[in-house]
């Protein structure tokens, strides 16, 4: 068995365990945590696009998760529009916003990109606060019983659990076919010297876009099966920086710009949160974020590349020392 | 006669922005690097000026020169701990360094003095005086003074100083500089010093006028990217300049919008200025 081989296994294993988990585990408890796992997720794989693998750090995305939650909710708080027919609007509003916001912010580079991101975030954060019509601080409900399947609102976690795992499988399947395409090749491209990609041809602006678009549309969906889910959105929620920071959080921990990156994350933070928060009670949020602060600083001076970049250096090792054995 | 009531109130706010946002300019000029966590370096200066005046009971001289000099140790051992190794990786680790400490420290003041809003205990600044028909606290107008003043100190430290001549030296070029015989990693933990120092103090300042909690920090933050945006990155003179407008703009529109506006101008205004002029206002292209 070749290291290659080993590690296609783990993954159809991984898949495996993934498709079964909540049959295996069936109490509420555990149901809860794998649709939290599975969200958590796919907006770390939607950041991964433009954050990881084309390397702008945006630490503003939860402007596109709120969007993507306050959507179907206020359709259906002013229209009584099923939420499902609200998700398309949630998408085609974050492409929107991408395109309004990256045209100008591109031109910013490092740092000053995130600033920038961080700021719109946060001003559209106050805004949602102030404006009544989306519920202003107190925000938006979604419909408390279905009147059909389109309202998506079930009252066990099963059908969440598979609706979120289809979407997630959708999202790694687009991020595995960006990877070897043309398009991926520019995106890792520019991450590596925007000036060198350019030198070399690549559109550098427009494939900034264009991967800023594509992420933002996902992390659109994200916040609408939030929504869904919960039944229930407010500014801090939605918008708020807590939101964006654990996206490039989870990215980060498992690997920026890989595929399985954000997957091994939110493997390691979804429970460490959930044990924080059920070990320490309501004071548990605060002791989570100190969790997550102290890891990003370990992750940003030890091991900048990941769990996953560190499995790649380590793993060969180990590899070859027990074949020599 | 509420009016410039209003705008001097603003403006001695804005004086304090100054002072700190200084700090935050003099790293992204010295080592174009955003320091995500300067914010809270602000709000632990509060709480260290809390500290001091409850457990050792010191005067504003005492409590201010004490958190100044707590976060330059503060902001030494960051440097040398940490910042010094993420320079060299990649642009993602850089960026989450300095968001990890913000929120490790943000979150670790919340489990240590809980959410509450607190402010400092009567001290020899409290009661207002009158000048020509305007009511000022005197905790606000000491403070806004000693701000300016400071913050014109650290622009007469860098530009008519030999240290300050050092540090600009590496600012330039680090390996000439290097070649003239200055220690580059002792000028740059010296800046982290001096620009958490300068936090510091003005945490210390703002304290003995406007209460306070651990959230603070996120705010102050995100006003001190607007005033180095406004003012020019690397440009301590500018933030002073834009400190006041901020301030000023800050007043003007709670007083005329309302309360909740104010961060919305502020952040709409940083929004614009990234769109037309993103070198700031004093800023070179």
């Amino acid at each position: 068995m070749t290291q290659n081989l080993f590690q296609r296994v783990i993954i159809i294993v991984l898949a495996a365990g993934l498709l079964i988990y909540p049959l295996i585990l069936p109490g509420a408890f555990f149901r809860d945590i794998g649709v939290t796992f599975l969200l958590v997720a796919i907006s770390a794989s939607a950041w991964n696009i433009v954050g990881g693998y084309a390397g702008q750090v945006s630490v503003g995305h939860s402007m596109f998760y709120g969007l993507g939650a306050y959507t179907p909710v206020l359709f259906y708080t002013l229209w009584g529009w099923p939420p499902l027919a609200g998700i398309p609007f949630g998408i085609l509003l974050s492409i929107g916003l991408a395109l309004v916001i990256g045209t100008p912010t591109f031109r910013l580079t490092g740092h000053y990109f995130s600033m920038a991101t961080i700021a719109v975030a946060e001003l559209i954060r106050i805004f949602t606060g102030t404006w009544d019509l989306v519920g202003a601080a107190i925000g938006l409900q979604g419909p408390a019983t279905a009147r059909g399947w389109w309202d998506l609102t079930f009252r066990g976690e099963l059908p969440y659990y598979y609706i979120f795992l289809g979407v997630l499988v959708v999202l790694l399947v687009t991020t595995a076919a960006i990877e070897r395409r043309r398009f991926g090749f520019y995106l890792r491209a520019i991450k590596a010297s925007e000036r060198a990609a350019r030198s070399l041809g690549v559109p550098v602006r427009q494939t900034k876009i264009k991967a800023l678009a594509l992420s933002a549309a996902f992390t659109s969906i994200a916040g609408s099966l939030y929504v869904v889910k919960t039944g229930f959105i407010d500014p801090d929620s939605g918008f708020g920086i807590l939101i964006s920071v654990q996206m490039v959080i989870v990215a980060a921990l498992g690997g920026a710009g890989t595929l399985f990156g954000p997957l091994v994350g939110a493997l390691i933070l979804v429970p460490l949160q959930t044990a924080t928060n059920s070990w320490f009670g309501g004071g548990g949020t605060g002791l989570t974020y100190i969790l997550y602060g102290g890891i990003i600083v370990l992750i940003a001076r030890f091991e900048p590349g990941g769990l996953f970049e560190m499995w790649q250096r380590v793993a060969p090792k180990f590899w070859n020392r027990a074949h020599a054995a | 006669m509420v009016v410039v009531q209003v705008m001097v109130g603003g403006l001695l706010l804005g004086a304090i922005y100054a002072l700190f946002s200084s700090g935050l300019t003099l790293i992204w000029g010295m080592m174009n690097f955003i320091n995500f966590a300067h914010g809270e370096f602000v709000m632990l200066g509060m709480y260290v000026a809390l500290l001091v005046v409850t457990w050792l009971g010191g005067g504003p001289a005492v409590f201010g020169i004490a958190a100044a000099f707590a976060l330059f140790v503060l902001g030494v051992g960051i440097y040398m701990s940490l910042i010094r190794e993420v320079i060299r990786g990649p642009m993602l680790a850089q960026i989450l360094s300095t968001f990890g400490l913000a929120l490790l420290l943000r979150y670790t003041a919340f489990f240590i003095f809980s959410a509450n809003f607190v402010s400092l205990p009567k001290t020899s600044l409290s009661g207002t005086i009158m000048i020509g028909g305007l009511f000022l606290p005197i905790a606000q107008l000491v403070a806004g003074i000693v701000a300016i003043v400071l913050t014109i100190s650290l622009h007469l430290l860098l530009t008519r100083t030999t240290a300050g001549s050092k540090l600009l030296a590496v600012a330039e070029d680090r390996a000439a500089a290097m070649l003239m015989g200055i220690r580059p990693d002792r000028m740059q933990a010296l800046a982290w010093g001096l620009s958490a120092g300068a936090a510091g103090i003005a945490g210390a300042l703002m304290a003995t006028a406007y209460p306070w909690s651990p959230s603070v920090g996120e705010t102050f933050g995100l006003i001190a990217f607007v005033v180095v945006a406004l003012g020019g990155f690397g440009s301590v003179l500018g933030s002073l300049y834009a400190g006041l407008i901020i301030g000023l703009i800050q007043a003007a529109s709670a007083f005329w919008l309302g309360a909740i506006y104010k961060d919305i101008v502020v952040y709409a205004l940083f929004v614009a200025l990234l769109w037309f002029r993103p070198q700031g206002l004093m800023g070179k292209a």
